[in-house]
């Protein structure tokens, strides 16, 4: 709906199971090229398990994830990640014994090396705290740096789709808000497409241009942020008790 | 509730409860990991029966005092006082301290040098559990199953060291029975209930969240520190997660200490609130006090979004805005005529509404378009007309953040032209903002702005883009919307 309409990743009908337990009930998701869009819905809906899915871990046992005109349902996740997708997963997978030096090194292990100076320096400035702590270890930063780390490693893959799980999570109030903003500023002059997964739905709604709301592992509404705002059930059920 | 006296003396006496009454005692606390000082002689006191904030930007040092005050790290210097029983104990305190010993307990009192204790001692005898950050579950286990392992201590020590528990000892069975009781019992405060023989790793985070209370919880703590329990909670569980911690205090009389981003939570269940900076401390007092506090607001809060009004380029444009008006428009009870040179309805005042404060607003009826519950929203309703200027509707999704339902809902509001738009100043774009239910956006997006110069028949970067047919929500072409015709959809 947005950008050139063009669909980088459609999601079709597709279910994921843990052993027995099925998370993901035939989801259908588009995102289009150059769009915002997010997914909210409570703990356990199965938000995250969509993001994992898109990645191959787990797999979709049916449905199709198609991105770039690819099938990509079946692939293994290593070479999902060369196709330009990069997620920032939620809890801040960083690599806890290595610098964070080390840690955006290898979010840019499969860019071209001349882009590394400029994407290192873009990344300091959305984080600068993140140059203050270059050589020290991830593990050692706190929770809120970990998850600047992580969201800084994803962009320093360049990815044409990036995949955000939670990333307001432990942030302080003023961080969140720089990187709401640093998202829009991406999407807007570089035309980075977005898919974001958030319990921070009215920041996220705002941000998106369009959203999906997902209970127990079905999409149960769909349409641009502003709209999703305005309906009386996503205000009752998500936004409801404060907007921080 | 006696709490609520204690709190009212207190209050009478001029001074706040962690004065009076401190729990935790935190005395010029400094951490240094070699050459980096985490936290820098850092004190505050946290009051027995309060909900302690602890807030700041992130590396500042939270977790640290949490880790120093928990035990998982020993502190480079101070002192950390925790206190059963009610008072200062100041006497108490002092003879421990020079005593060399640990802590000394006598009956219901005690006091306790947390920085001289090992973390068992700590979470056993002088009853401070916590939470963590980064969830630390036995994952493993179920629901029920963690919190058990949380009254092992009770539990072993009924069992006889566990020969009463192997030989199956009446009372090792009514101790089981109780620890059973008790996890059960907390199942339920925090819903967990339904999963209690889910293994903990199978929860999903909010929930997890929720069973590292609990399990705290189930030690029996005076003293309960959380590390950010709402992070990953959305706005509807965080008011859940607030009912919980106000019940902890309130029905067991638990103190609390929490770590928290979240500020629908730290402002709402506050009793004290201590903002960090840089390992030291910047602020320490109400929520109203530290809300408002400069320093706060510039290291942490920042604006919120509803202020943005007040830089300086947003108040510019609003006061350029103000200038191409004509001078008796000024006046705000005037009935209004609009940028299309219509005469506007005469003001019909209100029966005044509501008696509430914005119902007192003498321009909301300036518009020839009612709505209801106008008065509902902040600012004042633009004037809008019945029908477009001459010469027919404008694309208003030529303006960038005006989609078609939104031109829909302009439209219903008898805004058909560019000229309308231009014309809005604060008031109007707060009011706008608040009706279509996204505050903040228009001032933004500077709708006004670009509607000014398409009211001039200009072209902005954006409308170009509309008119080449590269915006998928907006309509190419100057003419109005066609009812019932193609809408955004690509």
């Amino acid at each position: 709906m947005t950008g050139t309409g063009e669909t980088l990743l459609s999601v079709r009908g597709v279910e994921t199971y843990y052993g027995k337990i099925v998370a993901l009930r035939g989801v259908d998701v588009d995102v289009h090229r150059g769009e915002i869009v997010t997914m909210i819905g409570a703990n356990g809906a199965g938000k995250s398990t969509l993001m994992m899915t898109i990645c191959g871990n787990p797999q979709a046992r049916t449905g199709q994830i198609v991105y770039d005109g690819q099938d990509i349902t079946a692939m293994p996740t290593h070479e999902i990640m060369h196709l330009g997708i990069a997620q920032s997963p939620e809890g801040r997978r960083i690599f806890p014994r290595m610098t964070v030096m080390e840690n955006l090194q290898m979010g840019a292990a499969l860019v071209d090396p001349k882009h590394f100076e400029n994407d290192l320096k873009k990344v300091f400035e959305l984080f600068p705290r993140l140059k203050e702590r270059i050589g020290q270890r991830g593990g050692t930063l706190s929770g809120g740096e970990q998850q600047m780390l992580a969201i800084g490693r994803a962009l320093m893959s360049r990815p044409k789709l990036l995949l955000l799980d939670e990333p307001s999570l432990g942030l302080a109030p003023l961080i969140v808000k720089q990187i709401f903003d640093a998202i829009r500023e991406l999407n807007k002059n570089e035309g980075l497409t977005v898919f974001l997964v958030e319990q921070n739905a009215f920041h996220a709604l705002r941000l998106a241009h369009r959203g999906y709301v997902m209970v127990n592992g079905n999409i149960t509404m769909s349409g641009t942020g502003a709209e999703l705002l305005k309906r009386e059930e996503v205000r009752a059920a998500y936004l409801e008790g404060g907007r921080h | 509730m006696d709490a609520m006296a204690k709190k009212k003396t207190s209050e009478a006496a001029g001074a706040h409860r962690w004065e009076n009454d401190p729990v935790l005692s935190v005395e010029h606390l400094t951490m240094r990991f070699g050459g980096l000082v985490a936290v820098g002689d850092l004190s505050f006191e946290v009051g027995r029966g309060d909900i302690t904030a602890l807030i700041g930007p992130n590396g500042a040092g939270k977790t640290t005092v949490f880790n120093c005050v928990t035990g998982f790290y020993k502190p480079t210097e101070g002192r950390i006082i925790m206190r059963h029983g009610l008072g200062r104990q100041d006497d108490t305190v002092s003879a421990v301290t020079d005593s060399g010993l640990r802590f000394r307990k006598d009956g219901d009192k005690g006091v306790f040098l947390l920085e001289r204790m090992p973390d068992h001692e700590i979470s056993h005898k002088a009853r401070v559990a916590r939470t963590f950050q980064n969830i630390r579950l036995f994952g493993g286990m179920t629901a029920l199953e963690n919190l058990l392992v949380a009254q092992h201590n009770p539990l072993v020590v009924a069992s006889g060291f566990s020969f009463g528990g192997i030989l199956g000892l009446p009372g090792y069975k009514k101790a089981e029975e109780a620890a059973i009781e008790k996890a059960v019992y907390w199942l339920e405060k925090t819903r967990l209930v339904d999963r209690a023989d889910d293994p903990a790793s199978d929860l999903p985070y909010g929930a997890q969240r929720r069973l590292e209370i609990a399990r705290a919880m189930c030690t029996g703590p005076e003293l309960l520190c959380l590390d950010e329990p709402a992070a990953g909670l959305n706005p509807r569980e965080s008011s859940e997660l607030n009912e919980l911690l106000k019940y902890i205090r309130d029905e067991h009389g638990i103190s609390v200490l929490l770590i928290e981003h979240d500020m629908g939570v730290v402002m709402e269940i506050s009793d004290h609130i201590v903002v960090l900076d840089y390992g030291v401390k910047i602020a320490d007092g109400t929520a109203e006090a530290v809300r408002t506090d400069p320093r706060v607001i510039a290291a942490y809060l920042g604006v919120d979004e509803e202020e943005e009004i007040d830089i300086p380029e947003v108040r510019e444009d609003l006061s350029a805005v103000a200038k191409d008006e004509p001078p008796e428009d000024k006046t705000p009870a005037a009935g209004k005529a609009n940028a299309t040179g219509k005469r506007a309805a005469p003001a019909k005042a209100k029966p005044a509404a509501k008696p509430k404060a914005r119902a007192a607003k003498p321009a909301a009826s300036a518009s020839e378009v009612k709505v209801a519950g106008a008065d509902k929203h902040p600012g004042k309703q633009p004037p809008g007309t019945k029908k477009p200027a001459p010469g027919g509707a404008n694309n208003l999704t030529r303006i960038k953040g005006v989609g078609p339902a939104s031109e829909k809902k302009l439209n219903a509001l008898g805004i058909w032209n560019f000229s309308q738009v231009a014309t809005w100043k604060k008031a109007e774009v707060e009011w706008v903002g608040s009706y279509l239910a996204f505050p903040g956006r228009i001032e933004r997006e500077e709708w006004v702005k670009q509607a000014k110069v398409l009211a001039k028949g200009g072209d902005t970067e954006f409308s170009k883009r509309v008119d080449s047919g590269e915006v998928a929500t907006s309509r190419p072409g100057r003419g109005a919307a066609r009812t019932g015709g193609k809408g955004g959809k690509a």
